[in-house]
């Protein structure tokens, strides 16, 4: 029910629980004269999975800790697989997915999770749609029927009042996180900016007005052909469950659902820009904001994690080195943020400033550019180093703390690696990640590269746009 | 019992072999399958400690996980503002600006390094410090919670600057709907005097007017060891926290002039229903909120409220959400609720919704708030209802996050634990009289204050002919303006 950015609430509570997960602790900290340190923990998430004769690919994962499971299916379509003039279709589809199939009233997907005192959403990004729900483990069954009812038979409950309805619904949900809200509609600009038109990218998920008001029963019934089928799927279930009776029960509830085409395969498709390109937007808001975006790597790209690094010394938190310079010690940013956001097809590196009244966004640019400059010169200090890998270390054990969440995590690895249990590993690999490997990245993607310069300021003050320096730094 | 993991291409190939032999027998499955029994929630123990300084200590050890989280509470919070609306808030969050022999960097840089997290903020009834961090590092992150409590810097510079980022928040509200919506419902409901009257961050001039002696001292007197409770959820004993805090908050003495406990405010009036609009040319969407003062905590009819309050609009599933999204399509998401504090909070319904749609949906609003005290609920909803929130609460104290949350809102309102199997007990045995009692008790459409942030030219007519109740125009901050 939330289309790519949005991390909406509205199916019910949201669950999250303590999990039994394998720790290897390695005693760096006990060494003598070595500070206490968050890192060098070791994460196993063990899984055991199986595929069905039809293409579904399963992964089971065993926690016993809480009377709870974690159900979580993903359809490996998103809005980048989406056709001309019909942007948002693969969000608008997901609510369909909540509006009843064959066995199944209307309100009945949340009737049933509901009355289990669990919760379910859906969610759609550009790359992939996934469906969810925690229930105590007493009704997995139930769960299972729900879900295989609307990957086998979602087109015999269909009708046009339903997809007016939820058209209705998805407009209301753009209005509401995009043309209501605060530089909500910027953030669909970048895309624009940044990925030209064709690539998957390009529209934002949750699509344009007019391409919502143009969907049709046709596309809908396409579209569950085309991509709703179990060889486009991957299926995990995490928690008080044993492996025999998932397997019994998937192969029960799912293994008569017919296969069909095969989707083609997803490659990365970079993108790069041969100069910088600057616009600016009028909003409804006191603060005027700049963002900087640079074309950087996809998901899995060896150099991922040493430009998520870079991302976190340059300006997450309070101690990275914009959040010191533009908010505490000049106070002309009212709040920055930096950061790498990998996608399997593509990758991008962001940095917004939200200027203080009186602030200039061109000042604040150029600061930026400054700083960016000198990280990529001088390299992190060890301790930025530290605080970037124990910061990332910590927030996977905390993910872990969720079934939800481990569930989700499991089913990304099985989508783009084809392998469940990758947790160590990606600790591990960013932790290899050597000061050096930072600078190289910034030098390569960043420092003094063409990137989309975007100004947003409040209606009626364009003459507050950040203005391209006459030299680049 | 964990399997070995089954990985790589030729192991998922050999399963699929076994599954097709087993998909030849599967029959169709058009019937929804039957339940097994439902498990019980097994809530966690809670092993109790206190220093001869008068702090209380509450553990919950949980070890499946090296994670521990705490929650440092002090009663008092924004309720003990006065005539300084935001200054326990403002203080609060200067803790973490410098303290011990740390400046604001230094200390953000070791949190970071600890892979913790250090978080001080105040509601309206408790300053609190929040902790979370490895197993590992817990004891050198509270040594940094204890310099934040015990040692703050409260410089003047730091005190200038985050008085100037918390104005320019204050300013940024504007720029959101829901936000304005709020703030001028609570200043509306509530009358100049009630602490809730001014929004718990204060407003700009009295932001403005905030400064280094003020909120020394405050802090001083607020920072009572005999008032404080540190709730420790995760992979710790009640031993180890016992020493730790001993160590740490040992030597924490008693304000020689303590703040005084809150006083409990008069009676909220409640005038015949009335409509306050804020005006947002051109906005896509209008943001409802409907309602007026709710009920304490402590009310004996909790349970009930509870559940007609899940069936009128706490559920995706609610009468509200179901009518406004499901059936109609005016909105993203419409739902109600009551703020569960020891001083009756607001009850507050609410929906943003397609600008054309405002007058229809308003009518739905208090179509439904009629509907439920007039005809009750059905079985069929009260059983959906209690399962919603029975069965729920497995899912509520998995995380150490939520059990020191559960934990540290409950001594908040001086509530042991065990409340929560207690409520859950007496939902199960509310019946659909005791709804509809609780509807018409406690939900009054005829004394209801309506806010609405929109496009006013667009949609006032169509909310005037309805004819709820009297139709008055004010601003940002609920001040009157003509029109």
């Amino acid at each position: 029910m939330r289309d790519g950015r949005m991390e909406g609430r509205k199916g019910g509570r949201i669950n999250q629980g303590v999990r039994r997960i394998v720790v290897l602790a390695v005693l760096l900290s006990a060494l003598p004269g070595f500070r206490p340190s968050a890192s060098a923990q070791a994460l196993r998430v063990p899984t055991d999975t199986f595929t069905l004769s039809n293409g579904l690919k399963v992964a089971v994962h065993e926690d016993h800790s809480a009377p709870l499971v974690a159900v979580n299916l993903w359809y490996h379509v998103g809005s980048g697989r989406e056709v001309a003039g019909r942007s948002g279709f693969a969000h608008l589809f997901e609510h369909m997915m909540f509006q009843g199939s064959k066995d199944v009233d209307k309100g009945g997907h949340f009737g049933v999770v509901q009355e289990a005192g669990g919760t379910l959403n859906g969610s759609t990004n550009t790359d992939r749609t996934n469906y969810y729900e925690m229930v105590p483990s007493n009704y997995l069954e139930q769960v299972l029927w729900l879900e295989a009812d609307r990957m086998g038979y979602l087109l015999d409950a269909f009708s046009q009042e339903k997809l007016d309805n939820q058209r209705d619904v998805v407009k209301n949900e753009r209005r509401q996180n995009y043309e209501n809200a605060p530089y909500g509609l910027a953030s669909i600009r970048l895309g624009e900016m940044l990925y030209p038109e064709g690539h998957p990218y390009h529209a934002p998920t949750i699509g344009y007005q007019a391409d919502l008001t143009a969907a049709s029963p046709e596309d809908v019934a396409g579209f569950f052909r085309q991509w709703y089928v179990p060889n486009n799927a991957s299926l995990v279930i995490a928690g008080d469950v044993k492996p025999a009776d998932v397997r019994r029960l998937v192969t029960r509830y799912f293994g008569d659902i017919p296969a069909g085409q095969p989707a083609p395969a997803v490659k990365p498709l970079p993108v790069t820009l041969s100069a910088d390109r600057r616009d600016v937007m009028e909003d409804r808001v006191t603060l005027a904001r700049v963002s900087l975006v640079w074309p950087t790597v996809e998901r899995w790209n060896a150099d991922e994690d040493a430009l998520d690094i870079f991302g976190a010394i340059l300006g997450q938190g309070r101690s990275s080195r914009l959040y010191q310079r533009l908010v505490y010690r000049e106070q002309a940013a009212q709040a920055v943020n930096a950061g790498q956001g990998s996608r399997p097809q593509a990758g991008q590196f962001q940095v917004t400033v939200t200027a203080r009244e009186g602030a200039s966004l061109s000042q604040l640019e150029r600061e930026v550019y400054e700083e960016i400059a000198r990280l990529a010169d001088e390299g992190p200090t060890a301790e930025e180093m530290a605080r970037a890998r124990n910061g990332n270390e910590a927030r996977s054990v905390y993910q872990l703390q969720t079934l939800l969440g481990k569930a989700d995590r499991i089913n990304q690895y099985l989508t783009e690696r084809g392998t469940p249990d990758l947790f160590n590993q990606e600790l591990a690999r960013y932790a290899a990640v050597t000061p050096a490997d930072v600078q190289r990245v910034a030098r390569a993607y960043i420092r003094g590269r063409p990137h989309i310069i975007l100004s947003v300021v409040p209606n009626g003050h364009r003459e507050l746009a950040a203005q391209a320096p006459e030299v680049h730094p | 019992m964990n399997r070995t993991p089954v990985t790589g291409l030729a192991a998922a190939m050999a399963l699929a072999l076994g599954a097709t032999a087993l998909a030849a027998q599967a029959p169709a499955v058009a019937t929804r399958p039957t339940l097994g029994p439902a498990p019980r929630l097994v809530m966690p123990a809670v092993q109790k400690a206190r220093l001869p300084n008068g702090l209380a200590i509450e553990v919950v050890p949980m070890h499946e996980v090296p994670l521990v989280q705490a929650s440092l509470l002090i009663a008092g919070g924004a309720r003990l503002d006065g005539s300084h609306p935001g200054l326990a808030t403002f203080t609060a969050n200067m803790l973490d600006e410098g303290a011990g022999s740390r400046d604001a960097f230094a200390l953000a840089a070791e949190v970071a390094y600890l892979g913790a997290t250090l978080n001080t903020g105040a509601s309206w009834d408790a300053v609190t410090v929040d902790v979370g961090a490895p197993r590992r590092t817990f004891a050198a992150a509270m040594a940094l919670a204890a310099d934040v409590v015990l040692r703050p810097r409260f410089t003047a510079a730091d005190i200038a600057r985050q008085r100037g980022l918390r104005l320019a928040s204050i300013l940024q509200q504007r720029d959101q709907p829901g936000s304005v919506a709020g703030l001028v419902f609570n200043a509306m409901v509530f009358p100049a005097g009630h602490p809730y009257h001014s929004p718990l961050n204060g407003d700009s001039a009295s932001t403005a007017a905030l400064d280094s002696a003020g909120v020394r001292d405050f802090w001083r007197r607020a920072a009572d060891p005999r008032r404080a409770t540190l709730v420790v959820t995760g992979d710790v004993t009640l031993a180890e926290v016992r020493a730790l805090a001993q160590r740490l908050f040992g030597g924490w003495k008693a304000p020689a002039m303590p703040l005084p406990a809150p006083g409990t405010p008069a009676e909220v009036p409640r005038p015949a229903t009335r409509i306050i609009l804020v005006d947002k040319p051109g906005a896509a969407q209008s943001v409802i909120a409907i309602g007026g003062p709710g009920v304490s905590r402590r009310s004996p009819d909790y349970p009930a409220i509870t559940l007609m309050n899940t069936i009128l609009g706490g559920s995706f599933s609610s009468r509200l959400n179901d009518i406004l999204r499901e059936q109609k399509g005016y909105t993203y998401g419409a739902g109600s609720g009551y703020s569960w504090r020891p001083l009756p909070g607001p009850f507050n319904a609410s929906a943003q919704v397609r600008s054309n749609a405002t007058d229809s949906s308003l009518a739905i609003f208090f179509r439904e708030f009629r509907r439920i005290r007039d005809s009750g609920v059905t079985a069929t909803e009260l059983d959906r209802g209690r399962a919603y929130l029975v069965l729920g609460s497995l899912g509520d104290f998995e995380t150490t996050g939520q059990v020191a949350g559960s934990l540290a809102s409950l001594t908040i309102l001086g509530l042991p634990l065990t409340t929560i199997p207690s409520d859950l007990a007496a939902i199960q045995k509310v019946t659909a009289a005791d709804v509809q009692r609780a509807a018409r008790t406690y939900l009054d459409p005829a004394h209801f204050t309506v806010v609405i942030v929109g496009d006013i030219a667009k949609i006032r007519p169509g909310i005037e002919a309805l004819g709820l109740g009297p139709v008055e125009v004010r601003d940002y901050n609920g001040r009157e303006v003509g029109g």
